[in-house]
Order: structure tokens, then sequence, then C-alpha cells
């Protein structure tokens, strides 16, 4: 009876997510966590991996095979250690979420997606129609295949475990997909994921500029992360990646400010368990003031550049 | 080449969802349904692909109750040319859908399927990358742009940290983000079209697929409720708010 943790990384760091989902493994009251590292020239991932407490065993897969982390090959080394395990879960982050489905039907098993809470050893609640409601589901799979939403779990300590690295032989090449190229987005800011405060902004900053010249003064004041909306990120203001909500990412972080964010169902998907919330709209009827702890009606354009003043 | 759409009929987007009072499932009586949003998506990447002379017959499938059928005529009516309806009452989870549409892909022998990334009512995000697996076919998931190159689709994936291209070998199962493409508007002749268009009817039974459910469902809750908080009427009071009452800053 062990749990199986796929762990995300870019074969120089362990993804933060990874402790979180380490931290759900616990309360599955199962004896045994093994974590595995597949990835290229990684040893230095799986180094850290096995300082992780609680971890029993890191299993190391180090193949070119593994660099860009696609799942074809990925679910196939993971099926074939399956056996073993009666959890096999990862972060639901795009990675998890793209590879799990895969190692689950080859499994011929359910995924439970996207985890909130362990009622029992078979027993989840997650999320469903946009978090406007929480399902309680029953596994009855001989093997669960689980993905977790991070934000919902504290991080386990990063050190003071001393496990073992065993080396894994890596699986055959699908030769279904190949890599191109990646363009990641560079940013001095905290991880939007991660962030202890995150400053979102939607539609009403009407332009790019506008966007920029109001937010990043804030944040850096705040040491905040920058989000987004659908809008604004349609819009072309923003890219991608900072969008916040059902179909973006689910952020938790002691402080939320939305500015110029109306509070669509889709976005406050993403932000409803921020510790606080914040909404600064100029419409008084905005959704967003429903769930906000402290809301201000006001111009943003004058009332965020106080803020930023303010904080001296 | 031929393109399997899958679609399927959730409750509109815009929708406020109600919670049953036994906790058994969400309220769908009189609640209005829709095409789900991922899925137009799907559609028109389907069309678009036609439109360059790439694909030749688009079908367009759907799995559940009879009224599924809007939804395949609603995706003829953009512009599917015929429609698979796979009919059943009983509950249906990815992985039996997944083994669904395995057995339309073995019997109508396309070289791409096209789904949406999720749906937005069970927000499991599976369907695609399961029938993937089931195939044995290479995935190309959160899709936000493709473009087709001989045997391979080329695309780019959203991800995490930023944007991600791929080549996948064809035959392929991708599943579409919503930046691929802003679907186009439903013109009322189509519709009337739409409704000449075949549309097939099979049972689970018929394609020799057991859809018994492995999720069992316990209860289904409403969130915590966030209480509303407290209008500031500046931004001094906000700021001195935030530092001494929630001590956030």
């Amino acid at each position: 009876m062990s749990v199986l943790i796929i762990a995300e990384h870019n074969n120089t760091a362990l993804n933060g997510g990874v402790l979180n989902t380490i931290k759900a493994a616990t309360l599955l009251k199962d004896d045994a966590i093994d974590v595995l590292i597949m990835g290229k020239d990684c040893a230095a991932v799986a180094q850290t991996a096995a300082k992780v407490p609680g971890v029993r065993k890191v299993l190391h897969a180090d193949a070119p095979l593994y660099e860009h982390a696609l799942p074809e090959d990925m679910a196939s080394l993971i099926v074939g250690l399956a056996k073993n395990y009666q959890y096999i879960l990862a972060p639901a982050s795009t990675s998890g979420k793209n590879t799990m489905p895969r190692v689950a039907a080859l499994l011929d098993v359910a995924q439970v997606s996207e985890i909130t809470a362990v009622i029992s050893g078979d027993t989840f609640v997650r999320p469903i129609y946009a978090g406007n409601a929480f399902a309680t589901v029953q596994s009855k799979d001989p093997i669960k295949v689980i993905t977790v939403r991070a934000t919902v779990f504290d991080a386990v300590p990063a050190d003071g475990g001393n496990a073992t690295v065993e080396s894994v032989a890596a699986g055959a090449d699908t030769g279904l997909t190949k890599f191109v190229s990646q363009e990641l987005a560079k940013s001095d800011r905290p991880d939007l994921t991660a962030a202890k405060v995150v400053i979102a902004g939607g539609r009403g900053l009407s332009s790019a500029e506008q966007f920029k010249a109001i937010l990043e003064p804030l944040a850096t004041k705040l040491n905040a992360a920058i989000g987004a909306t659908r809008a604004v990120v349609d819009a072309g203001f923003v890219s991608n990646d900072l969008q916040i909500g059902q179909t973006g990412k689910v952020i938790a972080p002691e402080l939320y400010i939305g500015i110029g964010i109306s509070g669509a169902i889709q976005h406050v998907a993403g932000i409803a368990d921020s510790k606080v919330i914040v909404a600064i709209n100029k419409d008084e009827e905005a959704p967003i003031f429903q769930i906000a702890d402290y809301g201000l009606v006001a111009d943003l354009f004058t009332a965020v550049p106080e803020l930023t003043a303010e904080l001296g | 080449m031929k393109v399997l759409v899958a679609v399927k009929r959730v409750i509109d987007y815009n929708v406020k969802v109600r919670v049953k009072t036994d906790k058994s499932a969400v309220e769908t009586a009189n609640v209005k349904m829709s095409q789900n949003p991922f899925d137009e998506v799907a559609i028109e990447a389907a069309m678009r692909l036609q439109e360059a002379g790439i694909v030749k017959e688009i079908v367009i499938v759907s799995m559940g109750v009879k009224d599924c059928q809007e939804q395949i005529r609603y995706g003829l009516a953009i512009g599917g040319d015929r429609g698979i309806l796979v009919e059943t009452n009983s509950e249906l989870q990815p992985l039996s859908v997944a083994k669904l549409l395995k057995a339309l892909v073995e019997k109508e022998k396309p070289q791409l399927v096209i789904v949406g990334k999720q749906a937005i009512d069970d927000d499991a995000n599976q369907t695609g990358q399961m029938l993937a697996a089931l195939l044995g076919w290479g995935q190309g998931t959160f899709v936000s742009k493709l473009e087709m190159d001989g045997a391979a689709a080329k695309i780019t994936r959203e991800i995490d940290g930023g944007l991600e291209s791929l080549s996948v070998k064809l035959p392929a199962v991708l599943t579409v983000d919503l930046r691929l493409n802003q679907p186009r508007n439903v013109k009322l002749p189509n519709i009337m079209k739409a409704k000449k268009k075949p549309l097939e009817t099979l049972t689970p039974e018929q394609l020799g697929v057991d859809i018994t459910p492995r999720l069992v469902t316990l209860k289904i809750e409403e969130p915590a409720k966030r209480k509303a908080g407290i209008k500031v009427p500046d931004v001094k009071t906000l700021v001195a708010k935030l530092k001494n009452e929630a001590k956030v800053i």
C-alpha cells in the first residue's frame, strides 16, 4: 500500500506544487510515499526530492526522452510502475492535467481531478461547476489516480528527510509527439500560484499600457504577483499564463486585490480561497463586491495610484 | 481527412447553479442548457480546417440523453456534416465517454478527434487525454494554435509558464483552449439546413461499451459562502483596514 507522486520540475528545480501534493498524500495515511522524477540530467532534482521529510524513496528516470515531459512517454513509464502502488498523485498543473488522465485510461481506472480535500482513503472532495459546488466522490478503483489542487494543501517542509534515490530504466520512445519549442514568460515577480499577495486587473484597465502603468508600481510595493481576467488576456494586455479562474490558475493568496474586475463566475472560481479579497471598481453593482472583504467604489485610475502612494 | 468533434450538453455558462436540497445533484430542471463553450471552439477549429481544404468531413458526436440532439444540431448548424448521438440515460463519466469515443473512432476511422479541454460542469479535463491513451495516439492538449503539416499537427499549447509548441503525429486527439479561435455565429438558414443533415442514434450496448461509473458521487454541496464585507469610503481607510484589521500588509 503506497503512494507514487509524479513530481513536476524543469530539470533543475522541483516545482513548488509537489510539496503540497506530498502533504495531500500524507492525509491518505499510507505508510510509504515515493516520488518519481522523470527528466533529462535532473539528478539534482532527485536529490532535492530525497530531502523532503516523509518521502521513502525517489525513483529517478533520467533520459533525453523525458526532457520536455511529453505525456505519451511519461504515461507509459508510470503505468509500468503502477502495479506497486495504490495511489498515483500529481499536482493539478497543466502538466499533471495533461499526463494523469492518460495514465488512468491505460490502467482502466477513473481519474479524480483536482481534489481539495481527503475524506478517507477512497473518498475525496472536488470542485465542479467552476467551484460553485463541491462533490464528495468515492473511488472504487484498485489504483486511484488523482490530481491535487495544490493551493488548498500546505506545503510539507523541503528539508530534513533522507530518502534513497533509485534509478529507473527509461521506457521506449513512443515517437507520437515531438517537442518543437517553448516560450516561457519571464518575470521577476513571485509565482502567481505561490504569491502571498496578488494584484489582478480586469477590463477596466482599458489598455496594455494602462495595465502596466497602474498595476506594476502597486505590485512592486507589495511584492505581489500580477494576474488578470480572461477579458484582459484575450485583449492581449498580458500573456495567458497570468489568467486566473476556472480555465486559468487557481490562487489562494493572503491578499487578493481585484482592480477593474466585475467578478464573473469564471474568474471568482480562481480566487474564492483567497484569505482577504479587496475590490476596487467604479461600478458599485459589480458582483465582485458580493465576495469582497473590503470594497472601494472608485475610479481605479485615481484610487490605485493613491493606494500605491499611501503604502509609502 | 475526416474529423470527429465531440460536444457536450451542459448548463449554460452564465447560470448560477443551485444544489438540490437533498444534496444529490445540481438542479437541472428548467435550467438553460447549452453547448459546452470549449466544444464550440472545437467545431470552429474543424470548420477552419475544412475551409482550408484539409478536412473533407466533420462528424459531430455527443453522448447522453436524447436532448443532446440539440447540441449536435447546433454543431451541424455551425457546419458539421453529420451527427452521431450515443443515447443513454445513465450517468457518463470521462472514462466511459472516452471508451464510447474510441468505439466511434474505430467505426468512423477519422484522422483527427477534436474535443474541448474540459466541460464546464464536471471540470474534469480528462476525456481527450483518455481517448488518446485508449487509441494509442498522440495528444495535443490545451491547444491555442493549430496548423496541419502533412502527417502531423503543429500545435501551440497553453502551459503554466507560457506556451509550448509540439508536432503531434496523425492520427491524433486534440483538446482545445478558449484562445484557439472565436467561434462564428450560427445563421438562421443554417439552422434550417442542419435539421436535414443526417443524425444517427446508437446505444452504448450497440457499441459494446460498459459505461458503469467508477466514481460514486456521495453528495454535492454548496461551497462555504463568502460573506460580503464592507465598503470603505476612501483609500486611506482601505489601507488602515488592511494594516490593522486584516493584517495582510
